[in-house]
């Protein structure tokens, strides 16, 4: 199978069973078009007759690029066989280690998101903080269930993490107590809405947190109109300087200015630009999930803007990389030669398996969009995983577990989707969010295309 | 070739033997916590060389 597309002045041809990118002519786009179910006959007489009028375009030419196309694929690189689904049927009996918790640290929140899946940082249930106590026993948990592996993350979540800033540093002063000990590396992420952000907070993220995430919907009205404190007030005035003065002491440490779009604001790239304006480089813009009758639900109308947005920001990705002012999407990072191998890209994204979300109770849950679903409560810290029915559930959610992936193109670069995304849209982890997979398969189009455009300017 | 530019990319098929050594990140750890893929992921292997 391959995926041939044309975006911003490139022909692009993927092979996603080998991973390769070809960027070809109009004449070689045509004959790969062709290629699969005609003989070399029928592709020179088609050819002939299409660009008849061509004179550089002879019979000659024609046949020594099917030879060219011929040799990519005696070489692999070109129509080239997907032999990975045994692996899949492996990954039922593969032990795996936990490498990572979403701690959720405060199930309560100073702001009143409309959107949020967290509905308002409570997950449908009680106002909770996490204690010392199951902070300590997670990081021990992560620890006795890591095997080998050496890089652990953990993840400071809620609600809004920062109210329960006490909690958080005594739990990186335990994780780092014990670390060598253990022959282990912990990655602390911290995610905030920024209301509580000071001085303390940047000095201690810049010190212990390998990542932030900095929640901001781009324009102040966009971001003011959902995302309000509990006075109902917008938050923009508020957190926006707190955020530069929090990045701008972070030097070249990790961090994410991370927004979500909604059916009010589909011109998104706007929000993405205002960020740069901002003077924030590290960006990432989601599409929000929410029930599809809710009022700022994206819609299937939603879709050809939205792609014309994907474009519209790799385009000018390229050319503020061209000035010499470039900024990051999170989506558009894609790393042609040192990206995830193939084991990664079938068995995803780890979730119930190698990532789990835990509650301020202790409790595990296979990430942080499934808590508060009883179905879905895996066990708890204590006592470790006992729901194994879910757990394997999970283990078996690849990039082969969904028959309406079988023969889509993005499935190694998606690995079958978000299972929460899936388990929401369609009732099942094993389902498929269509019209997330219609954005995730423009926006690595998006990507590659960049790709292809940086590696003409060499 | 004339006509058509490979790009260098990493051969997926050689990493049946050489990956799957599990050091990588999970992959909604970072920004996105809603809708992942792998395509962004980097090789932790790969990083170190």
């Amino acid at each position: 199978m391959i995926h041939q597309y044309k975006l911003n002045g490139y022909n692009i041809v993927l092979d996603p069973a080998s991973g390769s990118v070809h960027s070809v002519d109009d004449l070689a786009y045509n004959i790969i078009e062709m290629f699969p179910s005609h003989n070399r006959e029928e592709i020179v007489a088609s050819m002939l007759e299409k660009y008849g009028s061509d004179s550089s375009i002879t019979e000659q030419e024609i046949n020594d690029c099917i030879d060219d196309v011929d040799e990519l694929k005696a070489q692999g690189k070109l129509f080239s066989e997907d032999k990975y689904e045994n692996l899949a049927f492996d990954f039922k009996n593969r032990n795996t280690v936990v490498k990572a918790l979403c701690l959720h640290i405060a199930h309560t929140c100073n702001l009143n998101c409309e959107y949020c899946f967290a509905s308002q940082g409570k997950y449908n249930g009680e106002r909770a903080l996490m204690s010392f106590e199951v902070g300590k026993r997670a990081i021990d948990f992560l620890i006795e269930n890591s095997g080998s592996r050496v890089n652990l993350e953990v993840d400071f979540f809620g609600g809004e993490p920062l109210m329960n800033f006490d909690v958080v540093k005594q739990i990186v002063a335990y994780a780092r107590s014990i670390e060598k000990q253990h022959n282990k590396n912990f990655r602390f992420t911290l995610t905030t809405n920024g209301m509580l952000v000071d001085d303390e907070v940047i000095e201690f993220a810049n010190k212990e947190c390998h990542n932030v995430v900095l929640s901001l919907d781009g324009r102040k009205e966009v971001h003011d109109r959902l995302r309000k404190t509990i006075n109902g007030k917008g938050s923009y005035d508020i957190i926006v300087p707190k955020f530069q003065d929090f990045v701008k002491k972070r030097g070249n440490r990790g961090y994410y200015v991370r927004g979500t779009f909604t059916h009010n604001n589909t011109d998104f790239t706007n929000d993405i630009f205002h960020m740069a304006d901002l003077g924030f480089t590290e960006l990432s813009m989601e599409p929000v999930v929410c029930a599809p009758n809710d009022p700022y639900a994206l819609t299937y109308e939603d879709l050809p803007v939205l792609f014309e947005q994907y474009e519209i920001l790799a385009k000018d990705m390229l050319r503020r990389e061209k000035e010499g002012k470039p900024i990051t999407f999170y989506h558009y990072m894609i790393d042609l030669t040192a990206g995830p191998c193939i084991y990664k890209r079938v068995s995803g994204c780890g979730s119930g398996t190698e990532y789990m979300a835990v509650t301020p109770w202790g409790e595990l849950f296979p990430c942080h969009q499934f808590v508060g679903d009883p179905k879905y409560s895996l066990g708890n810290i204590f006592d470790g995983v006992t729901n194994h029915e879910v757990q394997n559930e999970f283990k078996l959610c690849n990039a082969y577990a969904r028959p309406d992936c079988r023969d889509c193109w993005a499935k190694l670069y998606c690995s079958g989707g978000c299972a929460a995304n899936s388990y929401h849209a369609t009732g099942s982890v094993t389902g498929v969010y269509k019209y997330g997979c219609e954005l995730f398969k423009k926006r690595i189009e998006c990507a590659i295309m960049m790709k292809v455009a940086q590696s003409e300017e060499q | 070739m004339k006509r058509i530019k490979t790009i260098e990319t990493r051969d997926l098929k050689k990493t049946v033997k050489t990956g799957g050594c599990g050091e990588c990140q999970t992959s909604c750890q970072s920004a996105c916590k809603t809708s992942c893929g792998v395509a962004n992921q980097q090789c932790e292997k790969c990083s170190e060389k």
